[in-house]
């Protein structure tokens, strides 16, 4: 199996967004490699399975696709669609890879965020997308998070996130730095609040947004597999001039040095994410 | 003929520049310098203590790049590891318990780059820090003096006003590593640094930052004299505030930062 055919359905999944399949279906069914254990799985197949090979080998997911089977079907009102990219530095280039982007993610910017029911349980919820720049976060994913943060103080909710990132977005310059500072205000005021927030690191959570809000949760959940650190590992070997330990900066070192509480595999995930937010239901 | 981003960013990272330690030192009177994290060790790249300002207890901290080769390496060349970090909160923590406020001292191309770095939390200790800054009750003031070099610099820059060196440099990457991804050429830094918009100017117009520090007669006593006024001035000016009122203004200098206009 060529690498195109690799990449070509990947690309469908992680961008294409809706769950449900294209309408013009080829004679024979589209399918993947699984990069783990290189078996042929149907994308059909994938879909029913949350995106995860019989291996465990999770895949990238797109942000719509996870909210198709996160929040209970209906029960989600996306939030804060009005935000819109400035190029507040009117960086080179910036304006074109952001249209680009738009039209082959299908998505305005790099995070959907809104208010959404988890089994019954309402939460407010956001999830970064992979296919917009990797996640990486500006502006517009700063103050779509900070806002979430603040509905949430103000609506007494927990908060429920899918982090996933390539860290700070350049081509924003110290306004995307900021939204790291700015992000941690709004968690820390919604936990001086007493209310809950649940971070599910994502394959790749990384720089700026490992090292702000991916971090600040009361409890952090981690996907089998997923790459989390804060420098990249490409730098630290070229820096250090040393090879990288085995497994180094995934979810299960992460957990190994205690800054992961748990791992949880994608299919489970609504079940914990229930129960945790059961436990912390307010009043009655 | 005027100065270019990239002589300011060669200037910032001049080795002759004073650092955190001459800022420390020429400013503040019985300086007692504070180590450890109480936890893991004690990060040299970051150093922190108590000291007065006239009458006024204030806590200092600041990355400390060293003095010459030999300190700069026991100094990790200023760039701190997660225990740095959590020192700085230690300090922080115990200003605000003994109602001091705080001073912090900017100067790092970057927080340290490493495995031991990665094990200890280097992402997970930053984020706790811009957290803690954001809701700590007491007067913060930093400067970044030299080099501001992304998350690494903010870590100690969650302040009531940040102010900048005139020829300081504050920077989501630095220009060469900009420059190589997005050119493959890390040799056009100069023209990363000018798209970047990392000078003291340019944070100042983007509402960044508070103000720019004149960097006449930098490094003398007339100088740190000064600023030292400046500085006692400003936390007097901070002390007078409510809590309430100091917390949302230091909420507030980061909340606005990329808010769209309606
Ligand atoms: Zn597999």
């Amino acid at each position: 199996m060529g690498i195109m055919k690799f990449l070509r359905p990947k690309n469908e999944l992680e961008s294409g967004g809706r769950s449900s399949l294209p309408e013009q279906q080829a004679p024979s069914e589209p399918d993947i490699t699984c990069p783990n254990c290189h078996k042929t799985i149907l994308i059909s197949k994938l879909r029913a399975s949350y995106g995860t090979c019989t291996c465990g080998h999770h895949f990238r997911m797109s942000a719509r696709n996870r909210l198709s089977f996160m929040a209970d079907e209906g029960s989600f009102t996306e939030l804060f669609t009005d935000v819109k990219n400035t190029d507040p530095l009117e960086f080179p280039g910036y304006k074109g890879k952001l249209e680009a982007t738009q039209r082959s993610s299908k998505e305005a910017e790099g995070v959907i965020c809104g208010t959404a029911e988890i089994n019954k349980y309402k939460c407010c919820l956001f999830i970064m997308e992979p296919a917009f720049m990797m996640g990486s976060m500006g502006t517009v994913v700063g103050e779509k998070i900070t806002r979430l943060f603040e509905y949430a103080t103000e609506h007494r909710l927990p908060v429920v996130g899918f982090t996933v990132s390539g860290g700070a977005r350049m081509q924003e310059g110290l306004f995307s730095l900021m939204q790291m500072a700015k992000t941690s205000g709004a968690v820390k005021r919604h936990s001086d609040a007493g209310l809950l927030y649940v971070t599910v690191l994502t394959d790749p959570t990384t720089g700026g947004v490992t090292a702000s809000f991916a971090m600040e949760g009361d409890i952090i959940l981690a996907e089998p597999g997923a790459t989390v650190g804060f420098a990249g590992a490409r730098v630290i070997e070229q820096t250090t001039r040393k090879s990288l330990p085995k497994g180094f900066q995934t979810a299960e070192f992460m957990l190994e040095h205690g800054f992961v509480d748990a791992i949880v595999a994608r299919p489970s995930q609504k079940k914990v994410i229930a129960a945790i937010l059961r436990m912390h239901k307010e009043g009655k | 003929m005027s100065i270019t981003a990239y002589d300011r960013v060669k200037t910032a990272r001049d080795i002759r520049r004073p650092t955190a330690a001459n800022y420390i030192r020429s400013m503040f009177l019985d300086f007692i310098e504070l180590h450890g994290d109480r936890s893991y060790a004690d990060d040299r790249a970051i150093m922190g203590g108590i000291a007065r300002i006239g009458d006024m207890p204030v806590t200092v901290i600041g990355i400390e790049k060293g003095q010459n080769t030999k300190d700069r390496i026991l100094h990790s060349f200023g760039a701190p590891n997660p225990e740095g970090y959590r020192k700085a909160l230690r300090l922080m923590k115990q200003a605000e318990k003994f109602h001091r406020p705080v001073v912090c001292f900017v100067d790092t191309s970057g927080a340290y780059c490493g495995i031991g770095a990665e094990e200890r939390g280097q992402g997970q200790a930053i984020a706790e820090n811009l957290m803690e800054m954001m809701t700590l009750k007491t007067p913060v003031i930093s400067l970044v003096i030299g080099e501001g070099g992304s998350g690494g610099a903010l870590a100690l820059s969650v302040a009531n006003k940040v102010w900048m060196m005139e020829n300081a440099i504050y920077s989501v990457i630095s220009p060469e590593g900009c420059a190589s991804i997005l050119w493959k050429d890390a040799d056009r830094a100069a023209e990363a640094a000018d798209v970047l918009k990392l000078t003291a100017q340019d944070s100042l117009y983007n509402g960044i930052i508070d103000e720019v520090i004149s960097e006449e007669n930098l490094g003398t006593e007339a100088f740190y004299f000064a600023l030292r006024d400046k500085i006692e001035m400003t936390l007097r000016e901070l002390s007078a505030m409510t809590m309430e009122e100091l917390l949302d203004q230091r909420y507030e200098h980061f909340r606005k930062i990329g808010r769209p206009l309606v």
